[in-house]
């Protein structure tokens, strides 16, 4: 199975401009909210027409707008899970999943269908509840429910998360993977939370202002963001301007300080990031004298304020986050911080 | 006694509350479809007779159905003659009780939320069985609040209907048209009757807003 995506769409001031293939397996798409992700989805779905372009699911044309196809949201096979789940609250759960199965005309079937995944959703008992009487991980399963008796092609996600109290989502997160897993087809998740995106998703789509900049498997874009705004979206948020200055080794600016890095330093190297957890006082590579300010604790882990000796003024401090039973005790003046080469980003700024 | 305004004024009221319960509810939906400017511009046209004097809406619909003009005429030549006759009675109460339900139905439309339509679409529904198994049923609270004010004031309705189809005994008489006559011949007695009539009529019909509108809190609430 297999989805391309070549849309544009202005709206106001914005232009949405997106194109992506997405294969079988999650893919994430994480930007800041306002970026286009919801419009994307929509327009995958056939609620929103874009300007021009092409959308193709399994190797049916859904739109295009040279040939002038644009299918119905009613027959593009595709299930959309809204970040509200929109359940209809004039029916009880078994009558919203019911409404998935409105091409089965075969009673038993329902029945037969609407019993199978009552069960696989843990809903078994709760039939004949209204939406407003269910949890908000009860109605998350409900709405899953109703698109997956459907059976769509593509299934699509908007912030499915973001609904729920933070003590319910990871919980929901394991349940949510062994669901997509299960469903086996191309699914899409829209996100701004790195953590979700990083769990969920085999490949991940990076989006900014309307388009999708980067697109990488999970694991090598945290390990190697590649841009300055997609390693800040991944986490990062440590960053200096940059010059390339040997095979191996950068001169950051801001910093005042050269770092050896593991991997050949591009050509086109405009700024080095290195991420807040990859700070160490043991490590002897990139080790450099610092001046420590204030710290913020958190419940497992502090996040530490410092600044390099020879750094720029008017540059952002640095932030290094390090578990609370490492926090350097009675700091002497000459106290130093270390990055190992391979935890140097090499990034380009995409202005 | 004689019951004809009465059942005149019912049956005005609940003909004209079924065409405007439809008409209201079709324009509330489409207008709020349209461009923006054609939008203001019929949302203006649409309300006008919630706030013009009856006479003048009278005047209007002498304009449009007087039997001297080309629709009026028109219509004559069919059979069909709104001036002077109880039927001529809908056409007022509809056009000044429209704007009261088009309102409430268009308020009712806009709390709508759409990605219930979207999601409803996704799944293959069907426009029309989500516009009456989703849309309606959501907003059926403002939409019964709508017809319900929209019966009342077709009932009440006097200044047009007065000037379209005046005031015949037995032909055209309606409750108010009857209490304006009966006070102006000194009937006191007979003006007093219909007046507490209607009285009872309105409070009903209050009483069910009201309880129409404890209910929606309620269902809020749950």
């Amino acid at each position: 199975m297999r989805l391309v995506v070549d849309i544009k769409k202005r709206l106001g001031d914005f232009l949405l401009d997106v194109s992506f293939t997405a294969e079988d397996g999650i893919m994430g798409i994480l930007g800041p909210s306002g970026c286009g992700k919801s419009m994307t989805l929509r327009c995958i779905a056939g609620v929103e027409r874009p300007d021009s372009g092409h959308i193709e699911l399994d190797g049916v044309t859904l739109f295009d707008s040279a040939r002038r196809v644009n299918i119905k949201p009613q027959n593009r096979r595709v299930g959309y899970l809204f970040q509200n789940y929109a359940l209809f609250p004039n029916m009880s759960v078994r009558q919203n999943i019911l409404c998935g199965l409105k091409n089965e005309k075969d009673r038993a079937a329902r029945e037969r269908i609407l019993a199978e995944y009552l069960e696989l959703m843990q809903l078994t008992g709760l039939e004949d509840h209204y939406p407003s009487q269910l949890s908000g991980g009860q109605q998350q399963r409900t709405a899953l429910a109703r698109i997956l008796v459907n059976r769509p092609k593509l299934l699509m996600l908007d912030e499915p998360f973001s609904a729920l109290d933070s003590h319910l989502r990871e919980k929901l997160l394991v349940e949510m993977k062994a669901i997509l897993e299960g469903y086996g087809g191309v699914s899409l998740a829209v996100t701004h939370s790195r953590d979700e995106a990083y769990d969920l998703c085999s490949t991940i789509a990076l989006m900014q202002n309307g388009s999708i900049h980067t697109l990488k498997p999970t694991k090598q874009l945290f390990a190697d963001p590649g841009t300055v705004a997609g390693a800040s979206m991944t986490g990062c948020k440590n960053f200096s301007r940059a010059k390339k200055t040997g095979e191996y080794e950068v001169e950051a600016l801001d910093w005042g300080i050269r770092l050896t890095t593991a991997k050949p330093v591009p050509e086109d190297l405009t700024h080095v990031g290195i991420r807040a957890h990859y700070f160490s006082p043991s490590c002897k590579q990139n080790n450099y004298p610092v001046t420590l300010l204030g710290s913020i604790e958190e419940p497992f882990e502090d996040i530490i304020r410092f600044r390099w000796k020879n750094q720029l003024p008017d540059t952002p401090d640095l932030w290094w986050r390090i578990p609370k039973q490492f926090r350097p005790q009675g700091v002497s003046a000459d106290y130093a911080l270390g990055a190992a080469p391979a935890n140097v980003l090499l990034l380009r700024d995409l202005k | 006694m004689d019951w004809y305004p009465l059942i005149n004024s019912l049956r005005i009221a609940a003909i004209s509350s079924v065409i405007v319960f439809f008409a209201g509810i079709l324009c509330a939906y489409y207008v709020a479809k349209l461009p923006r400017v054609l939008k203001g511009v019929l949302d203006v046209v649409l309300t006008l007779p919630l706030v013009l004097p009856p006479t003048v809406v009278g005047y209007f619909l002498l304009l449009v159905f007087g039997v001297q003009r080309p629709v009026g005429m028109w219509l004559d030549s069919i059979g069909i003659r709104f001036v002077m006759t109880w039927y001529g009675g809908i056409i007022t109460a509809a056009v000044v009780a429209f704007p009261l339900m088009y309102r409430t139905a268009r308020g009712a439309f806009e709390s709508f939320d759409m990605t219930l339509a979207y999601s409803a679409q996704t799944l293959g529904l069907s426009n029309s069985w989500i516009f009456w198994r989703i849309r309606m049923p959501y907003c059926r609270q403002g939409i019964l609040a709508g017809t319900v004010l929209a019966f009342a004031r077709a009932l009440g309705e006097y200044g047009a209907t007065s000037m379209l189809i005046g005031y015949t005994p037995g032909r055209t008489a309606t409750i108010s048209t009857s209490v304006y006559q009966y006070w102006r011949t000194g009937d006191d007695r007979s003006a007093m009757i219909w007046v507490l009539i209607n009285l009872g009529i309105s409070a009903v019909v209050l009483l069910a807003v009201n309880l129409l509108e404890k209910k929606q809190r309620g269902g809020a609430r749950r």
